[in-house]
């Protein structure tokens, strides 16, 4: 109901039974003013008051209306969630947990960077890095953002053959920076840097290792959506979908930026 | 529903919000990732540089910059928080902040800088 038209505001010549109490001083039943005799005369929202017509009243109550909470029952012309915010909440859930993400990157960062030192006489970061073929990796990664966004904007294009391309050259890149990631980590055990070895093997593998569980998580969705493309499940107006997974797929891009120049390139 | 609650997912079924940027181009995009990867490219030269890894304060200052450079770059236009609802940018800029926040203070805490 709308919280325009209350009880107290409403003059006491139209009040009527059962709308608010009476006022003081006047008896219930007196009715000194117009009487409604039907239930079926009274509005939606009350009684309104005099001043606005019966249209802007009803228009203010529309208003009111579209600010109400959905509860997942109404959806607009493309099947998307009309929200109060006025926004996606998929998406919306997406930037909540990215953005929860950080935090989660964030500690094993700090915890790599407070325990980089700790290899007390074992293998450390300035022996074991291959800063050149780790910039290849991030290049690669790097250029994977590129396909992603390429994907995002084919599909709302409505080119679905070009997404599909996209979606399989990003996967192809994503498989290729975690197939470096991979020989990276086989080369160092090799040489001795085990999981266990010191305090700064334990946090270099966790770190980079968590990203790497990212990267294929990013994978997994992106040959998801692949397949749905392929069964022709991704329309135009689901493009939304190709978009979250790029969301995730460019977050995973961003911490990489960050891994490789405080991991790898300071000292 | 009503008007407003429609516009939302008019423009390519992507969530955008009525008012807000149109997303970049194809050629945008190709522009961007390739000052990213001059800018990767700059990093890794840090590497051959005699003399600029025992200088950590000249790398931090060199090193740093541009690792903030891309990250805002690929957030910004990749990600679409140019063109999209502020309130996107915002919910991911908290959770930065506040991992930033907590997280220099354990570093400081444990007498890291």
């Amino acid at each position: 109901m709308s919280d325009d038209v209350t009880p107290g505001a409403t003059p006491p010549e139209e009040k009527t039974p059962g709308h608010g109490a009476p006022d003081q001083g006047n008896e219930p039943h007196e009715h000194s003013g117009p009487v409604v005799d039907t239930l079926e005369e009274i509005p939606m929202g009350g009684v309104p008051e005099p001043g606005p017509s019966d249209d802007e009243a009803r228009a203010a109550a529309a208003n009111q209306l579209t600010d109400l909470p959905d509860h997942g029952e109404h959806r607009d012309e493309h099947g998307g969630h009309a929200t109060t915010t006025g926004l996606s909440n998929n998406k919306m859930a997406m930037w909540l947990f990215l953005g929860s993400e950080c935090l989660l990157f964030g500690g094993l960062i700090s915890t790599y960077m407070l325990y980089r030192g700790r290899h007390s006489g074992s293998i450390g970061p300035d022996q074991i890095y291959d800063i050149p073929f780790t910039s290849v990796s991030s290049f690669v990664l790097l250029m994977s953002s590129l396909t992603m966004v390429l994907a995002v904007s084919s599909v709302a294009r409505g080119d679905l053959r070009n997404t599909k391309l996209w979606l399989v050259i990003t996967a192809l890149l994503g498989a290729t920076f975690l197939g470096g990631q991979i020989h990276e980590f086989t080369t160092f055990y090799r040489e001795g840097l085990g999981y266990t070895t010191s305090l700064f093997s334990s946090s270099f593998y966790t770190l980079t290792g968590f990203h790497g569980v990212h990267v294929t998580l990013g994978i997994v969705m992106l040959l998801t959506l692949l397949a749905l493309s392929f069964a022709g499940r991704i329309p135009t107006e689901r493009a939304e979908t190709v978009e979250i997974v790029g969301l995730y797929w460019h977050f995973v891009d961003v911490v990489w930026i960050l891994i490789f120049t405080v991991v790898y390139l300071i000292p | 529903m009503s008007d407003t609650t429609i516009e939302t997912h008019e423009h390519h079924g992507l969530g955008e919000t009525a008012g807000h940027d149109a997303h970049p181009s194809d050629k945008h995009y190709i522009i961007i990732a390739l000052w990213l990867a001059l800018l990767t490219a700059l990093e890794t030269s840090t590497y051959y540089i005699d003399g600029l890894d025992e200088n950590t304060p000249l790398l931090l200052a060199v090193l740093l910059p541009m690792m903030v450079i891309k990250f805002v770059m690929v957030a910004w236009f990749f990600m679409h928080l140019k063109s999209d609802s502020r309130l996107f940018a915002q919910v991911f800029a908290g959770g930065l902040v506040l991992a930033v926040t907590v997280y220099v203070i354990v570093l400081a805490t444990f007498h890291f800088f």
